[in-house]
Parts: structure tokens; sequence; C-alpha cells
């Protein structure tokens, strides 16, 4: 269950790659530094991608959670 | 015997800012003009630059045509480049499958079949770049071969011409090379 609280709520369904982590790049930058957004997806190559992602940009992935026809990913800004 | 630590690390210091392939950078190279793999290309350069890299590419050859303006006329070509411009694709729309193709159904489907699956095709992959300033480079060389313009290639921001020295220098600057 979430202890933390959702900036945003983020409906990425029915995108395919690389469209999941360029929107969020594009979009990280809108909230605050500790802020959470919560990404709704169906690509399943997101699962990999979102942690790559923030590997590499300093952010961090605190969940993923499988869902029936959705894949929720919680991303915090960190820097 | 001492060690001289500060001497030492100044020394590392120098070697390490030296060494190539230390920058968060992509450069690629797009040789081929191939749909297949244009879209690669178009995709790794969006991922990358969505990771934060600095990106840079360098078209050259069979990816030229891409960057062709479809509805820009340029006048004042040779004979030969007339005839380049006639048989190369006019612009990234008109590209073909490096396999598969046949005769156009190939490609016709993998256009379908990416729409169906909500795949961004070449326009929006093209847009997307802009937005995350992927820097794009024609091969001068090249284009004077097949007597292309600048005046006829697309409106990308920051769209410039330059030689192999140039691609090298980003290159080598590059933690990442790549050749489509």
């Amino acid at each position: 269950m979430a202890d933390y609280t959702i900036a945003k709520t983020l409906d990425y369904k029915g995108l395919a790659c690389p469209m999941p982590i360029v929107k969020i790049s594009q979009v990280i930058g809108s909230v605050a530094i500790g802020d959470v957004l919560e990404v709704h997806t169906t690509d399943p190559g997101s699962l990999a991608d979102f942690p790559a992602w923030a590997k590499t940009t300093g952010h961090a992935i605190l969940e993923t959670k499988q869902e029936p026809g959705v894949i929720k990913i919680f991303v915090k800004r960190q820097k | 015997m001492t060690l001289n630590v500060e001497k030492e690390i100044a020394d590392l210091k120098a070697k390490v800012g030296d060494m190539p392939g230390a920058e968060n950078k992509l450069t690629m190279i797009v040789f081929s003009g191939d749909l297949d793999k244009q879209l690669a290309a178009m995709i790794i350069a969006t991922g990358a630059a969505a990771m934060g890299m600095q990106v840079v590419l360098f078209f050259t050859f069979w990816g030229l045509p891409a960057l062709r303006a479809p509805q820009k006329k340029v006048g004042g070509k040779s004979f030969m480049g007339k005839m380049f411009g006639m048989m190369l694709p006019k612009g990234r729309n008109k590209l073909i499958l490096s396999q598969m193709h046949m005769a156009g159904m190939g490609t016709a489907m993998m256009k379908g079949l990416m729409k169906k699956k909500n795949v961004a095709g070449l326009d929006e992959m093209y847009d997307l770049a802009a937005q995350l300033a992927v820097k794009i480079y024609a091969c001068q060389m090249s284009m004077d071969l097949m007597g292309f313009k600048k005046e006829e290639m697309i409106d990308y921001p920051g769209l410039e011409v330059c030689g192999v020295a140039t691609m090298l220098s980003h290159a080598k600057e590059s933690s990442i090379q790549f050749f489509i």
C-alpha cells in the first residue's frame, strides 16, 4: 500500500517504446524535488526501462505494481 | 621514499580528463536509408536524449534522403544531381524496409502495424528529437556527390552541414558511438 502522496498520475497506457521514458523525462522537471509521480503504462518494456532511466538520470523508482491490464510505476524526483 | 600525493592526484586528473569516451554523450552515424534502420536510429536517439544524454546524429550517404523536404524545390543541379534527386526517396515518408518490402506491400504492412500498436512513426520521432535538442549534421561530402543542397533539406532546428572531422571529434568524446 502506498505510504507516499502522489503529486501527479500520468496515463501512458497505449504508448510504445520509446514514448513512456521520453514523456517521463519531459514531465519530471515540472514537479518538486521529492514529489512522486504515478505512471500507468501497458508497455511491458517499461518494467525494465524505467529503472534504467532512473539509474541514468538520478531519480528513483519507488515501486512497480503489475495489475490486470496496467503496470503502475511510482517515480520519485530526486534532484 | 615519500609519495607526493598532490602531484599524483594532479597527474591522474590530467590523464582522466584526456580519456576518450568520457562524456555522457551518444554519437550516431546514420548511413542507411532504410525505413527500419532509420526508425531504430531515431528511437535510440530520442531514448538516449530522454535519459539525459547529449545526442549527435551524422547523416551520410543513403541516410541523407531522409532529410529531404518533399515540398521544397531547388534548381541549378547537374544532370547527375537531378538523377540522384529523382531516384532517391524524397524525404523520410518515402523510405522503404530493408527487407520484406515486397514491392510496397511489406512497407505498407509495417506502417499499418506500427499505427495499430501506437508505435511512433518518423514524423513524430523527428519532432521529439527536435524538442529533446538532438543535434543533426548532414555530411557535406555525400551531399556534394548526390547533388543535394542544404536548401532542400527539412527545417530541423540547428541542422548543419559538416565533414568527417566534426563527426569524429563528437564521437571521440562520446561514451556511445553507433553506426546504423
